[in-house]
């Protein structure tokens, strides 16, 4: 069978130039993986680096997959920057979303959401407000966002576009080869 | 190419150029009569469609407010969207998959073989097999439907071959590629498959059988039919005599015109169909035109639908080709020993990972979902498509506070499922998991069921005018010149889908009013 090639063609250059243009040049020239990763909540214009920090940890804990660098997530959630900065509404969507997410953290492990160590222990704190307006706005988002992502695809083994590949006709539409013998 | 004045009234205008709409169209220029096609949406040829499931959407779903209630968790997932079909020239045969299958001889007389059902408004329809028949070989021959006349199947994809191994392990017996209105062999103009995938985006080869490259061009070459597409009709217009004499529409611009006609054919699909009719009523037919029945927007069916998908240890890419071509058809049958009446038909279906995500289990999250989605590439599917019960409250009304543009009541689609169609589908969920767990599924997925693609039943085909909206022929039993022709003619849904049967029945409604015009009659 004809396998689709998962690696992550998704380069941290690419996605230094994507979604965190004004990065300044000195925080790439350092290299460090660390500043780099802090780097693009920095960017953020109307909702705190802080936010936009701890709603990447939401967004993973969401839909986590662990094939997935951060890097897809952060595509996936800067937008609502944009958004916030447009919409009042929205600002406050996010914003006091993710303060009554810290609040009930802190009042269970003393500690913000993001540094609540084990994803199962932050799930329990997501289903507490799996019904309100801030959880369903961002997780039926991320479901667009992430997904429709076509950098996304290949790590899913899914080759979008085919037309112009001329079809499956001779890339293996019928290449199925561990079947028992009908 | 023709182009008719406003105020021509020899005209037939039909409303819609899906498979109803489009057929109808093209078989009446080709017999001499003239006819303007009304349809809300673009005109979008097939090399602009796009291999992209959300693009694809936004380019061609029917995407205008509606509104929903009832028990079916479509109104719950996606209130606005209860239907999955196209708003452009085409209709929903861009967005179909292919298959053809003919209804069974029983599926014409449901009230007589099923009884009676509580909750269900069960009626036989007034029209047999034996008198389709004919028409379903036209229509076979005019889409190019693979096993009928002498068209050979198509090969069978991966996804395909997964079915078939565990239909076979299971003991089931037929099993193949489908009748599928999908070229495996050049014909008719049009190309072999090329198994793109993406079906439901529009078929950018055209092997794929749709009313745009066909039966329009087709039509439009005779100089008897006129297509302007991005015209919304709004209310059909009658004389104090009763009868139908055009149609009011929005133009590209958001004009209002009014198109005069000898004869009105609505072919909008099962939601927007009897919406016209409720926002045509007037002093004369004050609950909707051709209403006196009160079955207009009743009896609402979209098939008891679900899917089942599978992951197995290694890899099946089911996204790879030919949509839907594959079947099984032994739970096709009325047999109701499995404690249901009607049957289902397993097809093979994949979608592709954007919308895998969004329809798998819409609303779930979590290590339980995205595991699913982490096994996209070693996954198959199968889509269940069985007879659901006519059920009067099942229905489309016109919402009392949502308008469109123009100002028009938007419809608002209830729907409940029947005990029956819980009953089939759980079964059908249980024989679904039992295929592919036979060749080493690790997993199954019954997976609900999507915005509604067969919408069918709003106005239905009954033998006495008080049972139904229209005769045997989709003529309006109140209003001589007035006819239904796309699936809301549907007196009841069969287990298959149903758009060989739409095509099959605009063919004989054209052979109708053809003749009708001709002695007079309309």
């Amino acid at each position: 069978m004809r396998e689709v090639d998962r690696r992550s063609k998704h380069s941290r250059r690419v996605f230094l130039k994507g979604a965190a243009t004004a990065v300044p040049v000195v925080a790439v020239a350092t290299s460090v993986a660390v500043s780099i990763e802090d780097a693009w909540a920095d960017d953020s214009s109307t909702l705190s680096p802080a936010t936009m920090k701890t709603l990447l940890k939401v967004a993973r804990d969401i839909y986590p997959h662990d094939v997935l660098g951060d890097s897809y997530y952060i595509t996936a959630i800067k937008p609502w920057d944009g958004k916030a900065a447009k919409d009042a509404s929205v600002k406050s969507l996010i914003s006091d979303g993710i303060t009554r997410l810290d609040q009930n953290a802190r009042d269970r492990h003393k500690v913000p959401y993001v540094e609540v160590p084990w994803e199962a222990d932050r799930v329990v704190l997501l289903k507490e407000i799996e019904g309100s307006d801030f959880f369903q706005k961002v997780r039926g988002d991320l479901i667009v966002s992430l997904y429709n992502q076509k950098e996304v695809w290949p790590r899913f083994g899914y080759e979008g576009s085919s037309a112009e590949h001329g079809g499956y006709i001779n890339r293996g539409f019928a290449d199925i080869d561990w079947l028992p013998k009908a | 190419m023709a182009k008719f004045d406003l105020n021509d009234s020899s005209v037939v205008v039909i409303v819609g150029s899906g498979a109803g709409g489009g057929t109808l169209g093209n078989e009446l220029a080709q017999k001499g009569v003239k006819v303007v096609i009304l349809e809300a949406g673009p005109r979008i040829e097939n090399h602009d469609f796009v291999n992209d499931e959300w693009e694809s959407f936004s380019q061609l779903a029917w995407t205008d407010a509606r509104t929903t209630s009832g028990t079916w968790r479509v109104a719950k997932d996606f209130s606005g969207l209860p239907a999955w079909i196209v708003k452009a020239v085409g209709g929903s045969t861009t967005h179909w998959a292919g298959a053809s299958l003919r209804f069974d001889e029983h599926e014409f007389r449901v009230k007589s073989t099923y009884g009676n059902l509580p909750g269900a408004n069960l009626l036989d329809w007034p029209v047999t097999l034996a008198e389709m028949e004919p028409w379903y070989a036209k229509a076979e021959n005019k889409m190019g439907v693979t096993r009928t006349n002498g068209i050979p199947g198509l090969p069978g994809n991966n996804n395909f071959k997964v079915l078939e191994a565990g239909a076979k392990k299971l003991g089931y017996k037929t099993v193949h590629t489908g009748n599928m209105a999908i070229n495996s062999q050049p014909r008719d103009g049009r190309g072999a498959c090329q198994q793109i995938g993406f079906c439901f985006q529009g078929c950018k080869s055209g092997a794929k059988w749709s009313t745009l490259y066909t039966e329009i061009p087709k039509g439009e070459a005779t100089g008897n039919l006129e297509v302007r597409p991005s015209s919304m009709a709004v209310k059909i217009e009658h004389d104090t005599g009763g009868k139908v004499t055009g149609v009011v529409y929005a133009d590209e611009s958001g004009a209002m015109q009014r198109q005069k006609a000898r004869i009105v054919a609505v072919a909008g699909n099962s939601i927007e169909s009897p919406r016209l009719l409720l926002n045509s009523a007037s002093t004369m037919f004050p609950d909707g035109l051709g209403n006196s029945s009160g079955q207009v927007g009743r009896n609402y069916m979209r098939h008891m639908t679900g899917s089942v998908y599978a992951v197995f240890e290694k890899s099946v890419h089911m996204y790879r080709g030919t949509t839907m071509a594959g079947i099984i058809r032994d739970e096709a049958a009325n047999n109701p020993k499995r404690g249901f009446v009607g049957g289902y038909e397993m097809e093979t279906l994949s979608i592709g990972l954007p919308f895998m995500a969004a329809f798998l289990n819409p609303g779930a999250w979590g290590r339980p979902f995205t595991a699913a989605l982490d096994g996209y590439p070693r996954m198959a599917g199968m889509w269940l498509v069985g007879e659901d019960m006519p059920q009067e409250t099942n229905r489309i009304t016109l919402d009392p506070r949502v308008k469109d543009k123009f100002g028009q009541p938007v419809a608002s689609v209830h729907f409940d499922d029947h005990p029956n169609d819980l009953a089939m589908r759980a079964h059908a969920y249980k024989q679904g998991a039992a295929v592919y767990d036979a060749v080493g599924a690790t997993v199954t997925y019954p997976t609900p069921p999507y915005p509604s693609t067969h919408n069918l039943g709003t106005n239905r085909m009954s033998e006495k005018p008080r049972d139904g909206v229209v005769n045997k022929f989709g003529q309006s039993h109140d209003v001589k010149n007035l006819f239904v022709s796309d699936g809301s003619q549907f007196t009841s849904g069969a287990a298959c889908n149903p758009t060989l049967t739409i095509v099959a029945l605009a063919i004989r409604q054209a052979d109708y009013i053809a003749g009708a015009m001709q002695k007079k009659e309309i």
